[in-house]
């Protein structure tokens, strides 16, 4: 076998058990569609809808003329009900397109992607497809590494390493076929020979149904340790290629693509069916009546969502968009499902982290150095951040922290590690510190 | 909840408890980790309470009562958040109580109890933040302020109720009696050689011994303890091994028996239980292994070459002064801090 632990990382349960077995089924229609205009890394997109406006579904809501962009597309046919700021899963407010539905829907048919049929780019660009793991990242730009370096392998990311979340799961098991189509489609289009897909052992049925349905493809599913964070973009590639990447570099300088599998689908569903990027497959787990996992369509209020699952459980505390580990809690559940939400997970009272008031000291027990999947000192810089010692934040290599938050949730005290040194990073970055 | 009724048109809707993630964290907390030490030392502890009766009672209990005491009284004054519940106070008095002989005084253990926690733990700013052994500091002081006292060795008769039956008088240095150890080195120092079979004692210090510190009744409750605290994870294997493996292999480097020099003495309290100390000890793990090897390289030196038989306070202490700076010596390359050889090429 040719995989390479990473050092550190951690185990949380990872309480999948609720929904892995659970088969994605569609999302309820709800009274309303809101789609902010920022829904990815890079620029926000500009509505191209007013008030009062007859939508398609498949329809162009919202673009914008800057590379680092992905366009927002209607899910629905419906009527613009307002063009205006709304409260988006990441606690702020920010510019969006919110739609009436038509009680009639056809989500069968939409209006087709405008693109050169031949050119992948072109076509996952106007679809709007963003990185469907959590990041949002533009996939067109992705697919269109710098002149100067050569890709040569891609690596789909299967690992699904937050706890709680089996929406990647479900795709690989019940799409394989079409996430190895789509892996080939990006494959093709930057030009790499070798196509991993990296899939944590936890998942033996997921593993099983891709190699099966590899089919003579030169794909290799390679199954991965279950680790937190073997999904982590540098440590898996680590792990399926033994290459790392140089700090403050892209992967591709090191001749690598990685690709959630839910954008596998998403690309070889806009090339081959001209679809825009409509519908997420996502979970609702947790301290719900009914975990489910289901094709939403993006827009839909999470708390449409939610009570398609059953509603929040009696004893549900903290609700966080994404997983665990690295999700947002959410303030309201009057927040719509954007392209980056993978999930949507109740946590009880009893199973959320403390909050935490500052006051808790370091006793230097190293769990956190020995958690920690970059090999960093993470109590030594969130102690600098703290004091906004930004110079020691500097010295112990605060810009290489990847934010999975294993230091955090190893910490006997609790302290709020990530978090302080998430502060310290800004805090650099505002500095110009590279 | 009830915010939500007085939600307005314009401002957004917050009706939910938000945190940054992560918002799970694993099980084991401070106190819990705290608790393994105090549940490691018990066997060793009960053992010695056992067969010294209560002279070994009260030095427990007014060690580990004056460190808690010292502690919460340090944060009554100073208008601190109470932090006694981090049960770290407990195994500092423990350890107190665990390094001094059974028949100590109780107000010296107090004494001990206070500066440990007073002068080498909460004036440097608590838990967490001491450069030296709380309990190897108190019980420096001690032992330093009443030698007479604290080399009193002689081999306890045994019994209960006659904890006060030291001499009032004060002439505490009349009873004095000698450890094993300090036979051993004596005779070391004085003839090149022993006046009795080291490996006879084997089985005494193992199980049974009531010469010394509370702490070295048994060395093989002490081992017992040290292994469950590592196989829990609670400490890391590193420290005791380099420490008690460096004493081994200089003993018998120097010609004397390895085992017993482990076994005999303070070794392996302060291999398992106090060098481990998370606060005063390095947090990289080849830093561990370096600081429990000095330990063990400054124990046995001394031990040898100095004037006391005793030194494992001193051994840890110093190397506590040395933790900062093996940890720089240690610092950890971040992962992908490689050359980039190929995008500069790339670049170029």
């Amino acid at each position: 076998m040719r995989i390479r632990p990473f050092a550190g990382g951690t185990h949380p349960p990872d309480r999948k058990e609720g929904t892995a077995g659970r088969a994605v089924r569609p999302g309820p229609v709800p009274d309303r569609i809101v789609l902010p205009m920022s829904q990815h890394l890079g620029a926000p997109c500009t509505p191209l809808v007013a008030k009062g406006d007859r939508v398609a579904r498949g329809q162009v809501v919202g673009d914008v003329e800057a590379l680092i962009s992905a366009p927002v597309h209607s899910p629905v046919s419906g009527e613009v009900t307002d063009v205006g700021p709304v409260l988006t899963p990441g606690g702020v407010r920010a510019m969006a397109v919110t739609i009436a539905p038509d009680a009639e829907q056809d989500l069968t048919t939409w209006v087709p992607i405008q693109a050169p049929r031949d050119d992948v780019r072109a076509t996952v660009r106007a679809a709007g497809i963003v990185g469907l793991g959590g990041a949002a990242f533009p996939t067109a730009v992705k697919l269109s590494p710098p002149k100067q370096f050569t890709i040569d392998t891609v690596v789909i990311n299967g690992c699904e390493c937050e706890p709680y979340l089996t929406c990647d799961h479900r795709v690989m098991l019940e799409r394989a076929a079409d996430v190895i189509a789509g892996v080939g489609l990006i494959a093709a289009a930057v030009g790499a020979k070798a196509v991993f897909i990296g899939v944590e052992d936890n998942k033996p049925d997921a593993i099983a149904a891709l190699r099966a349905a590899t089919n003579g493809a030169e794909v290799e599913v390679v199954a991965l340790k279950t680790h937190y964070p073997q999904g982590a973009e540098k440590q898996l590639i680590w792990a399926v290629t033994g290459r790392a990447v140089p700090r403050g570099q892209l992967p591709a300088a090191i001749g690598v693509l990685v690709h959630n599998v839910g954008t596998a689908v998403a690309v070889l569903e806009a090339v081959e069916l001209r679809k825009p990027l409509m519908e997420r497959v996502m979970t609702i787990a947790g301290a719900v009546g009914d975990p489910s996992n289901f094709l939403a369509l993006i827009g839909t209020p999470i708390e449409t969502l939610v009570e398609a699952a059953g509603g929040l459980l009696p004893d549900a505390g903290r609700v966080i968009a994404g997983g665990p580990m690295t999700g947002a809690a959410l303030a309201s559940l009057d927040v719509p499902v954007v392209k980056g939400t993978s999930g949507v997970v109740a946590l009880t009272e009893n199973e959320s982290a403390p909050v935490v008031d500052g006051d808790q000291a370091c006793i230097r027990c190293g769990r956190c150095v020995e958690a920690c999947p970059m090999n960093l000192h993470p109590f030594a810089i969130a102690s600098h951040a703290d004091r906004r010692m930004w110079n020691g934040v500097e010295r112990f290599n605060a810009l290489d922290c990847i934010e999975c938050g294993c230091c955090s949730y190893v910490c006997p005290t609790r302290r709020p590690l990530v978090q302080l040194i998430k502060v310290g990073k800004a805090a650099l970055m505002a500095k110009g510190v590279k | 909840m009830s915010d939500a009724t007085q939600e307005s048109a314009s401002a957004p809707v917050h009706t939910r408890v938000v945190a940054p993630a992560p918002h799970i964290a694993a099980a084991l907390t401070c106190p819990q980790i705290m608790l393994w030490v105090i549940a490691a030392l018990l066997p060793a502890a009960l053992w010695a309470v056992w067969n010294m009766g209560t002279p070994a009672i009260i030095t427990f209990v007014a060690s580990i009562g004056s460190c808690v005491l010292t502690e919460f009284a340090w944060n009554a004054m100073m208008k601190r958040k109470q932090t006694i519940g981090d049960l770290s106070a407990i195994v500092t008095g423990m350890l107190l109580a665990m390094s001094v002989p059974p028949r100590t005084p109780w107000w010296i253990c107090m004494v001990g109890g206070i500066v440990a926690i007073g002068l080498a733990k909460m004036l440097f700013g608590g838990l967490g933040f001491n450069l030296f052994n709380p309990a190897l500091v108190g019980r420096a002081v001690v032992m330093m302020s009443w030698l007479g006292v604290m080399s009193e060795v002689k081999p306890y008769a045994g019994g209960w109720f006659n904890a006060l039956s030291v001499p009032a008088s004060g002439k505490l240095d009349a009873i004095n009696g000698a450890t094993r150890l300090a036979i051993a080195t004596a005779d070391r120092a004085a003839q090149g050689g022993y006046g009795f079979d080291l490996a006879k004692q084997f089985g005494p210090l193992l199980f049974k011994n009531l010469e010394g510190s509370l702490g070295e009744v048994s060395a093989g409750l002490l081992i017992l303890g040290g292994l469950v605290l590592i196989v829990r994870g609670i400490i890391d294997w590193r420290i005791p091994v380099g420490y008690i493996g460096s004493v081994a292999l200089l003993s018998w480097a120097f010609g004397s028996d390895p085992i017993f020099n482990v076994l005999a003495g303070g070794v392996l309290l302060g291999a398992f239980f106090m060098a481990t100390d998370y606060v005063t000890s390095p947090i990289t793990k080849n830093g561990r292994l370096v600081f429990g090897i000095g330990c063990g390289v400054f124990n046995i030196v001394t031990r040898f070459f100095g004037p006391m038989p005793e030194t494992t306070t001193f051994a840890i202490l110093f190397m506590n002064g040395l933790a900062p700076l093996i940890d720089r010596m240690f610092m950890p390359k971040p992962f992908g801090h490689i050359k980039p050889a190929k995008a500069v090429k790339a670049n170029a």
